[in-house]
């Protein structure tokens, strides 16, 4: 069985958050196609903030991930900081407790981020929205493990599938929030959201892989010895 | 950009720090800083008023906090919703002891955020009424009047419901006043020149030289046409059609205008359009109670005007008259 260490692993949520960071004026830039600019400012603004709290510190996944989803539902506001502060803190609240995190927690996690956000937002698939990028990819995790793929592989579908359905969205007219004025003139672009979340769950997906490889290759080595 | 600021990322703060040294009499900052509050609050015995919005539409919201006026105010960042914990906040502060009402905008964040914060306080035992202002008429149709952005006339949803509160009305009384002022509420605005948020540097849409564009909201979010720009009489004469067409009053009613600069507008303009805008409400057969020009509701420096009429009755009448003091002109 894959899996890796929940204790280990913090150091994701700081990739995942200097990410964020450095597509800031690229997030804010699609934003302003048809949102009014701020996505990639106010994003980045939240995860330093909390990349700044866990600097130094080498915290677990689960904590890590409740520490930014608090800090975004504290001190961000807008859409984005109540949609992504209920999710980090719905994938903190899957994983709290568990000590190696394989494919079936790691799916249980992005389940229960999603139902929260599901929770406070209206959004559907095809409202051109962060669900755009987020449902596909999770649908693509579970399909690819309930084939019997590896951890891994269900990784990379995952990351496939949430930047397929971030595409999707150039396609859309936006059914909800700001965009959503726009009507028609909303078709042609990006949705700010949804490209946040490909982002997120690319840069998450990557960290469990790479977490899944090191041990891997203790594995093989301890093996050896 | 041209602007006067420090660290584009600060500005809300930095602003904030200004408002509470410059209206220290009437206001105070609650111990979250992005909580303004009216310097007596609590008021005991008294419901509490509340509203929260993103920054950048100085005086709104901050500036409505006072006596007879808001009691608190949870302040976003520019053009963003405060964060759930600032509107729970805010409502903590308000808390009189006989209720709390949060009057917002109906806004995605907005509505996300007074969600979680009447949920926090409800944990608490504090109940939180809620109503929430769409009287942008160009930002959808009338079948979908639920769907539509709130402007300029919350400040008309703030003013009669605060004053329902201060003459001892309850938080069920607050409530169905304010809902009854936006529901009498019609606005629209027109733009002719954009904003720049600070943190982003340059202006977050256009419009191009000799034109107008109608139903322009207050972040900037496209109207309903672009077209050339018009006589300052025109554009007031099309404003008042868009909005009186789609509130249908019978003739003989009074009704109270508020004619909004957006931020860039020289205040005479506002003056020459509330000349035509006053005649064609008259030739409506309505008649204008009171007429409130200025700088009521902005879009940081957008060059643009909003224009809301709001129906009145006894009720709103009296309410309107209820003497306020709080650092808005109102």
């Amino acid at each position: 069985m894959q899996k890796f260490s929940n204790a280990d692993s913090g150091d994701i949520v700081t990739e995942i958050a200097r990410r964020i960071v450095e597509n800031r004026a690229y997030l804010s830039d699609i934003d302003g196609l048809i949102g009014d600019g701020d996505h990639g400012v106010n994003m980045a603004k939240g995860f330093s903030l909390a990349a700044e709290r866990l600097r130094g510190e080498a915290r677990s996944l689960s904590a890590s991930l409740a520490t930014l989803g608090d800090v975004l539902m504290t001190e961000i506001g807008g859409s984005m900081g109540p949609l992504y502060g209920v999710m980090f803190s719905g994938f903190a609240d899957a994983l709290e407790g568990v000590e190696a995190i394989d494919a079936a927690a790691f799916e249980r996690m992005l389940r229960k981020g999603l139902e929260e956000v599901q929770s406070i937002g209206d959004a559907k698939v095809g409202d051109k929205t962060l669900i755009d990028a987020f449902v596909p990819a999770l649908q693509a995790f579970s399909a690819a493990t309930a084939k019997g793929e590896s951890f891994p592989l269900a990784l990379k579908a995952l990351i496939v599938a949430a930047e397929k359905g971030r595409d999707s969205t150039i396609g859309l007219v936006a059914k909800i929030g700001r965009a959503a004025r726009l009507g028609e003139r909303s078709r042609g672009v990006l949705d700010p959201g949804a490209t946040s979340c490909a982002i997120i769950l690319r840069t998450l997906a990557e960290g469990a892989k790479a977490k899944l490889g090191t041990l891997q290759k203790r594995n093989v080595m301890e093996a050896q010895l | 950009m041209q602007r006067f600021i420090n660290n584009p990322d600060f500005v809300v703060d930095d602003t904030v720090r200004g408002f509470v040294k410059a209206h220290g009499d009437l206001v105070k900052l609650a111990d979250n800083p992005k909580v303004v509050a009216f310097a007596q609050a609590p008021v005991r015995g008294k419901v509490g008023v509340i509203t929260g919005g993103g920054s950048g539409h100085e005086p709104a919201f901050i500036g409505y906090v006072g006596r007879n006026m808001l009691d608190a105010v949870a302040v976003g960042e520019i053009f963003s919703s405060p964060t759930a914990k600032s509107f729970h906040d805010a409502m903590k502060i308000a808390d009189g002891g006989r209720g709390v009402v949060c009057l917002y905008g109906n806004y995605a964040g907005d509505n996300m955020n007074v969600k979680m914060a009447v949920k926090l306080a409800a944990k608490e035992g504090l109940e939180v009424l809620t109503v929430v202002a769409n009287d942008d008429v160009c930002s959808a149709p009338p079948s979908q009047r639920e769907k539509r952005r709130g402007v300029a006339g919350e400040i008309f949803m703030w003013k009669c419901g605060a004053a329902k509160a201060s003459l001892g009305g309850s938080a069920k009384d607050v409530q169905a006043v304010a809902q009854k002022a936006i529901d009498n509420c019609r606005s629209i605005g027109v733009g002719l020149g954009p904003c720049t948020l600070p943190a982003v540097g340059h202006p977050n849409f256009t419009i191009e030289a000799g034109k107008m564009e109608v139903g322009i909201g207050h972040h900037g979010e496209p109207g309903t046409h672009v077209e050339p720009l018009k006589t300052a009489a025109e554009v007031a004469r099309d404003m008042v059609k868009v909005v009186l067409d789609d509130h249908n009053l019978p003739k003989g009613t009074e009704v109270a205008v508020l004619i909004s600069g957006l931020g860039a507008t020289p205040t005479n303009e506002l003056y020459i359009l509330n000349d035509t805008i006053d005649e064609e409400i008259q030739a409506r057969g309505l008649k204008v109670a009171r007429a409130y020009v200025g700088n009521f509701f902005t879009s940081l420096e957008m060059v643009g005007v909003t224009l809301t009429i709001m129906a009145l009755d006894e009720e709103l009448k009296q309410l309107l008259a209820v003497e306020v003091a709080c650092p808005a002109p109102l």
